[in-house]
C-alpha cells in the first residue's frame, strides 16, 4: 500500500510538475466556461425546468471535453517513462505490475476528477447571480459526477492501455482519442439503427456512452450501466497488464 | 545461499528478432569483487545487465544473483541489485531528496528508514549542499550521484553500473570513479565501459565483450602478462653511439634493440624485451657502472586498449 501511495502520489506531481496537468485544467476550465455560458444564452430564450448540470452532460460540449482531454491526461502515464528511461529503472524495484498499472491509472483518475472541479465552481457562481437554487439539484448532481466518473474511468483505462503500447506520448494520444472516438461513435443512434434490429442492435444499444450519460445526468443509476463501466474499466486494465508483463515474454 | 557466488551466469543467450545480443556467455563473480565489462558499444553490455537485474528474460541459459534465480525469483533479486540503466534515467522534474525518497519506497522501505538512509546516501555521494534542488538543474556530473546515490540506498549486496561515467567531463569522471572505487570496498560491483582507462583504474577484474561472445577474463595486469604484450623500455642516455650498441645489443632476454640520436649528444635506446621482464634496473645498473648521464627510463605498459585491439582483430571486419 505504501508503495502504491508512493507511486499515485508521483503520476499526480509528474502531471503538475511537467506543466501539461495546468494547461489541460486550464484549457478544459476555459471549454467547460464557454460551453455553460453558451448554454445559459441559450436557455434565456428557451426556459426549461431541467437543472442546468443535466443539460450540460447531455450536450456535445461535455463528450468533445471528455474525448479531447482524456488522452492528454492518459498519454503521459507509460510512454513518458519509457521514452525517458525511469521505467527500466522502476520495473527494476521489486513492485508488482499490478501495482504500477494500478497506480498509474488511479493517478489519471484523480487527475480526471480534479479537472471537472471548474465546472462546479462556474455552477456556484452561477448559482449566486442568479438566486437559482434549483441550479444545482443534489440529486443529479451526484448522479451526474458518478456519471462522468465512470466513462472517465473506462477512457482513463482506455488510454493507459495505449500509452503502455508505446514509448511515443503522441502517438499513446493518438492511439487513445481514436478507440475513445471509436467507442462513441458506436453509442450514436444511426450506428445502432443501421444494424439493424435483433441481436446486434440491442447490443450496441446498450453500449451506448450518450444514453448512460443521460440517465446518470438524470440522477437515474441504472445498475447495468455501471456493471458496463466497470467491466470496460477492468477490461483495459488487464490488457494493460498484459502488455506491462509482455516484456517477460519476448 | 550465503555461500553462492554473487552473480553466476550459465550459457547466456538473448536473441532479439533479426539479431542476437549475447550468445551463450558464462561467468561468475565472487562476493566483493569489482568486475568491469568492457566492450564496444552493441557488444552485449546492456543487454547482460538488463537480463541480470531482472528486467527482462534471457532467451536460453540461466543467471543467478546471489543464489537467486533472475528469472523466477525476480523480486529476491531486485532487492539485492542496485541497478543504474544506462544513461542515468531520474526524474527530472523531482527534487533530489524527494526522489531518492520515493526511490527508498519503491524499495519497500518504511517512513523512518528511508529518511534515514536517504541522509546517509546523500552524505555518502557528496549530495547534501543539493538536496533541495531539482534533478533537471543539477550538472551531468551531479545527477550521475544522484542515480549511484538511488542504487545504494536500499544496502544492496550487488550494485549494476550501467557506463556509469559516459558524457561526464574529465573532473566529473574522476570524481564518480572515485565514488565507485568507494563502493567496491564494501559491495559487489559490476560496472560496464567502454572505456578502457576506466576499468584499469576501477576493477580488479574484466571481462571482454564482444558480439555478445567473452574474449577474456582476468585481473588487467594478468591480461597485460598473458598476452605478451609488454614492457618495451625507453631510456635517454648521453654517451657515445657505438659504447651504447655495445652495451646493450647483447643483453640477455633482449628481442629487439633500437638507436636514435637525440640533441645534445643524448641518444634515445629503445628495448624490447622477450616474455614481459623488466629491463629497468638492467639500464639502471649499465647506465650506473659506466657513468652515463640518464635524463629517462620509461617502461611501456600496454594499455588495455592493445589488448582490445588484439584480441578483436579480424573480428571486426566481418559484415
Amino acid at each position: 500500500m505504501r508503495v502504491f501511495m508512493a507511486l499515485v502520489r508521483r503520476e499526480l506531481a509528474g502531471a503538475f510538475n511537467a506543466l501539461t496537468g495546468w494547461v489541460v485544467m486550464a484549457a478544459t476550465a476555459l471549454l467547460t466556461g464557454i460551453s455553460i455560458v453558451d448554454l445559459v444564452t441559450k436557455l434565456s430564450d428557451r426556459p426549461t425546468d431541467s437543472p442546468v448540470t443535466e443539460l450540460f452532460y447531455q450536450s456535445a460540449y461535455f463528450w468533445v471535453i471528455l474525448l479531447v482531454v482524456s488522452p492528454v491526461i492518459t498519454m503521459r502515464t507509460f510512454a513518458a517513462e519509457k521514452s525517458s528511461g525511469t521505467y527500466e529503472a522502476l520495473m527494476t524495484t521489486p513492485v508488482g505490475d499490478w501495482q504500477v498499472v494500478l497506480a498509474k491509472y488511479t493517478g489519471s483518475m484523480l487527475f480526471f476528477g480534479l479537472v471537472w472541479l471548474p465546472l462546479f465552481g462556474v455552477l456556484l457562481i452561477l448559482r449566486q447571480v442568479t438566486g437559482e437554487v434549483g441550479l444545482l439539484d443534489p440529486g443529479s448532481t451526484a448522479g451526474a459526477f458518478l456519471g462522468v466518473m465512470l466513462i472517465g474511468s473506462v477512457y482513463m483505462a482506455l488510454g493507459c492501455f495505449a500509452s503502455s503500447m508505446t514509448r511515443s506520448q503522441i502517438i499513446a494520444a493518438m492511439v487513445s482519442f481514436l478507440l475513445g472516438i471509436g467507442l462513441w461513435i458506436v453509442s450514436l443512434r444511426p450506428v445502432s439503427t443501421n444494424v439493424g434490429d435483433g441481436r446486434w442492435a440491442r447490443l450496441l444499444d446498450e453500449m451506448s456512452l450518450l444514453r448512460h450519460m443521460d440517465d446518470f445526468a438524470r440522477g437515474i443509476l441504472d445498475s447495468r450501466h455501471i456493471v458496463f463501466h466497470v467491466t470496460m474499466t477492468l477490461l483495459f486494465l488487464f490488457l494493460t497488464q498484459r502488455v506491462v508483463e509482455s516484456r517477460r515474454w519476448k | 545461499m550465503e555461500a553462492a557466488p554473487m552473480i553466476e551466469v550459465r550459457e547466456l543467450t538473448k536473441r532479439y528478432p533479426g539479431r542476437t545480443a549475447v550468445s551463450g556467455i558464462s561467468f561468475t563473480v565472487g562476493r566483493g569483487e569489482v568486475v568491469g565489462f568492457l566492450g564496444p558499444n552493441g557488444a552485449g553490455k546492456s543487454t547482460t545487465m538488463r537480463i541480470l537485474s531482472a528486467f527482462m528474460p534471457a532467451t536460453s541459459g540461466t543467471a543467478r544473483v546471489a543464489g537467486y534465480d533472475v528469472f523466477h525469483e525476480p523480486d529476491e533479486v531486485r532487492r539485492r541489485i542496485g541497478y543504474m540503466p544506462e544513461n542515468n534515467p531520474l526524474h527530472l522534474d523531482m527534487r533530489v531528496r524527494e526522489y531518492l525518497k520515493f526511490r527508498a519506497r519503491l524499495k519497500g522501505m518504511g517512513w523512518g528508514r528511508s529518511r534515514e538512509r536517504v541522509d546517509t546516501v546523500l552524505q555518502q555521494c557528496g549530495l547534501t549542499d543539493v538536496q533541495k534542488r531539482i534533478i533537471g538543474q543539477l550538472s551531468k556530473g551531479y545527477r550521475q550521484r544522484v542515480g549511484l546515490a538511488d542504487a545504494l540506498i536500499h544496502e544492496p549486496d550487488l550494485i549494476i553500473l550501467d557506463e556509469p561515467t559516459i558524457g561526464l567531463d574529465p573532473h566529473q569522471i574522476r570524481s564518480v570513479r572515485a565514488l565507485i572505487q568507494e563502493l567496491g570496498r564494501r559491495h559487489t560491483v559490476l560496472l560496464s565501459t567502454h572505456i578502457l582507462s576506466e576499468v584499469e583504474m576501477t576493477c580488479s577484474r574484466v571481462l571482454i565483450l564482444n558480439r555478445g561472445e567473452i574474449l577474456a577474463v582476468d585481473t588487467p595486469a594478468n591480461l597485460e602478462r598473458n598476452l605478451g604484450l609488454d614492457g618495451q623500455v625507453v631510456a635517454e642516455i648521453a654517451a657515445p653511439t657505438q659504447e651504447l650498441r655495445d652495451a646493450f645489443q647483447d643483453l640477455q632476454d633482449l628481442e629487439r634493440f633500437d638507436l636514435s640520436p637525440l640533441d645534445g649528444g643524448f641518444h634515445r635506446v629503445a628495448l624490447t624485451p622477450r616474455d614481459g621482464v623488466d629491463l629497468r634496473p638492467v639500464v639502471f645498473d649499465i647506465v650506473g657502472q659506466r657513468r652515463w648521464r640518464l635524463r629517462e627510463l620509461t617502461r611501456s605498459r600496454h594499455t588495455l586498449e592493445d589488448i582490445f585491439v588484439h584480441l578483436t582483430r579480424g573480428r571486426r571486419d566481418e559484415p
